[in-house]
């Protein structure tokens, strides 16, 4: 790969990096003045650490000349959203509760990238504790979509997915409890991996809804996703729910190889109907479909029958758990809090000012699902929906290998453009089932709307078989990527 | 729709001070939610097990060792009021001191 510093693939900066071709110091001062210059108007970061970016970087520059052994990131740029702790800079999911708060521990994500090499640049921005699907809803700025500045860069990861878009990073770390990874990836014309329920500890990850929450990569390349995710993978014992498995390595899989693959198509994802598909999506979709029959893929059409129930069944589990969650921000211990004269008014001042309008409507919608006398109706109903869509997934998986579906039912919308909960709750109906699931599902690029906006295919695999996902991924990208196109909304280089 | 009492009192068991105009709100838009997701009572769950996690969850036990972790110092730094290594919050019981 050549073209500019700033939109080098991790895979191609970090060898560049290790011969010698070029110096951390280098790539990171680049990247810095591309911040400084470009995010003024994007948005898409909420902290930078520049001095502790230069830091690094010049570390890995000494520890090359000195002959020691670099790791697979060594000296890549990359940003993490701010729902990740990070010791030394300041971490606030995007929320007032949380303002000026200075973690005193990395998550072991953040560990395991330092350990590999990565540079931390900042923080990203987000939809305050990762509830929303366009990044409007963060406490503090907008981030604007590269491609198109009147329009959103989805979310809730939607400063991960802008500034790698953009340049502004070689790749960031994101969370996904709905398609916080997916849909912003779609809507900035990146990739963005969901990994299996359990596959990368949340440890030091500030929850939101713990059975669904995850954490993966967003980066503009198949390959470069599959080496992030190696990195990060793997048993952590501080994460009861992590998974005490195997790590495949994910990059020699990424190889585009799809012939006798059998991708399945479920018919429901098709439908007309609410959040149905957009003509320009649809159409995308059959030339993906098509492309991947030429390269030896076999498609058959499968059914998910319970798909419709995805949506309420979602919008119950997670606010449930997100209304348990958030019940650590109480002013007691760390971020901000209110003057009160006791102690329950201290708790409702402080939150009341502390949390956004989003936040305070998952909290009610959880509180009054998990409250004495509606927990059956709600909760305990929604999760045998639940168990009923898992069901689902594991008949149809015994059928194909992967499903091919779209990851939004429309390209980037403008702000403002949900005018209700339900309105916004809706764009998110291709990605929650996965969650629900905890299946592995990715976001890649398959082509461009009429108006010029990225368009994103979504990859659903088995439990635990991401390789497939990175087969299929890189297959797509090969055929339908975006190739060299760059946003040119923004800063175009 | 829900009533102002039961968002009222949805607020006080979430530990949320809402104010008239917010509290209005809720009751709109709530109340909007939860019809339309009213569609999930009419499904079928008998017999279907109430499903927690995606993956089986195993409680595992780990030696009990003493390892490394926060320093009191860091343990207390994000905290806005504090007395030594002490938090200070208002009087939890009437009359008591802060």
């Amino acid at each position: 790969m050549s073209g500019p510093i700033e939109f080098w693939s991790v895979t191609d900066t970090a060898k560049r990096i290790a011969s010698g071709e070029t110096s951390a110091v280098r790539v990171v001062d680049t990247i810095l003045s591309r911040i400084t210059n470009v995010d003024r108007e994007l948005g898409s970061f909420l902290a930078t650490d520049g001095d502790g970016a230069r830091r690094d970087a010049a570390e890995i520059d000494r520890l090359r000349k000195d002959g020691k052994p670099l790791g697979p990131l060594a000296g890549v740029p990359i940003v993490l959203k701010d729902n990740l702790v990070t010791k030394g800079i300041a971490t606030t999911a995007g929320s007032k509760i949380l303002q000026g708060w200075i973690p005193p521990y990395d998550a072991t994500v953040v560990e395991k990238l330092r350990a590999a090499g990565a540079v931390i640049l900042g923080k990203a921005n987000l939809d305050e504790f990762g509830m929303g699907s366009s990044t409007e809803r963060s406490a503090y700025k907008k981030t604007r979509n590269p491609w198109d500045t009147s329009r959103v860069p989805g979310g809730s990861s939607g400063g991960s997915a802008a500034a790698v878009a953009a340049g502004l990073a070689m790749a960031s770390l994101g969370t996904d409890t709905g398609g916080s990874i997916r849909q912003p990836a779609a809507f900035c014309g990146i990739v963005g991996m969901k990994p299996t329920y359990g596959r990368v500890s949340r440890w030091g990850v500030i929850a939101f809804a713990s059975s669904l929450d995850q954490v993966g990569p967003l980066t503009r390349t198949v390959k470069d996703a599959a080496l992030l995710l190696q990195v990060i993978s793997g048993h952590d014992p501080r994460d009861s729910t992590s998974l005490d498995t195997r790590v495949p390595a994910f990059v020699d899989h990424a190889t585009g190889d799809v012939k006798g693959m059998k991708i399945g198509l479920p018919k429901e994802y098709f439908e007309s109907g609410s959040g149905s598909i957009d003509a320009d999506v649809r159409a995308a979709l059959d030339k993906t479909i098509a492309a991947l029959k030429d390269k030896g893929a076999v498609f058959s059409e499968v059914s998910l029958p319970h798909t419709k129930l995805a949506l309420p069944a979602y919008y119950i589990v997670a606010p449930a758990e997100a209304s348990s969650n958030l019940a650590r921000y109480d002013g007691i211990r760390y971020g901000k809090r209110e003057d009160a004269t006791d102690l329950l008014d201290l708790y409702r001042k402080t939150r009341g000012a502390g949390f956004g309008p989003e936040v305070k409507r998952r909290i009610m919608l959880g509180t009054y699902a998990l409250r004495s006398g509606y927990y059956d109706a709600y909760y305990k109903k929604a999760q045998q929906i639940r168990a009923l869509i898992k069901r689902d997934f594991d008949d149809a998986f015994t059928k194909v290998d992967v499903m091919l579906t779209p990851t939004t039912p429309t390209s980037a919308f403008r702000f403002n453009a949900k005018a209700t909960p339900i309105d916004m709750y809706l764009g998110d109906i291709f990605t929650l089932a996965c969650n629900l699931a905890g299946l592995p599902g990715m976001s890649v690029p398959c082509g461009m709307s009429a108006d010029g906006l990225p368009l994103g295919a979504q990859i659903l695999g088995r439990p635990l078989d991401e390789v497939s996902v990175f087969r299929a991924g890189s297959a797509i990208e090969a055929a339908v990527g975006l190739g060299e196109r760059r946003p040119s909304g923004i800063g175009g280089i | 729709m829900l009533t102002r009492k039961e968002v009222e009192e949805i607020a006080l068991l979430a530990r949320l001070y809402l104010d008239t105009d917010e509290i209005e709100t809720m009751q709109s838009e709530l109340g909007a939610i939860l019809e339309h997701f009213g569609v999930i009572a009419s499904v079928d769950t008998t017999d279907i097990p109430a499903m927690t996690h995606a993956v089986p969850l195993e409680l595992p036990m780990r030696a009990d060792i003493v390892m490394p972790s926060l320093t009191t110092e860091e343990a207390l730094k994000g905290t806005a009021k504090r007395d030594g290594d002490l938090i200070v919050v208002p009087a939890i019981i009437a009359g008591g001191a802060e």
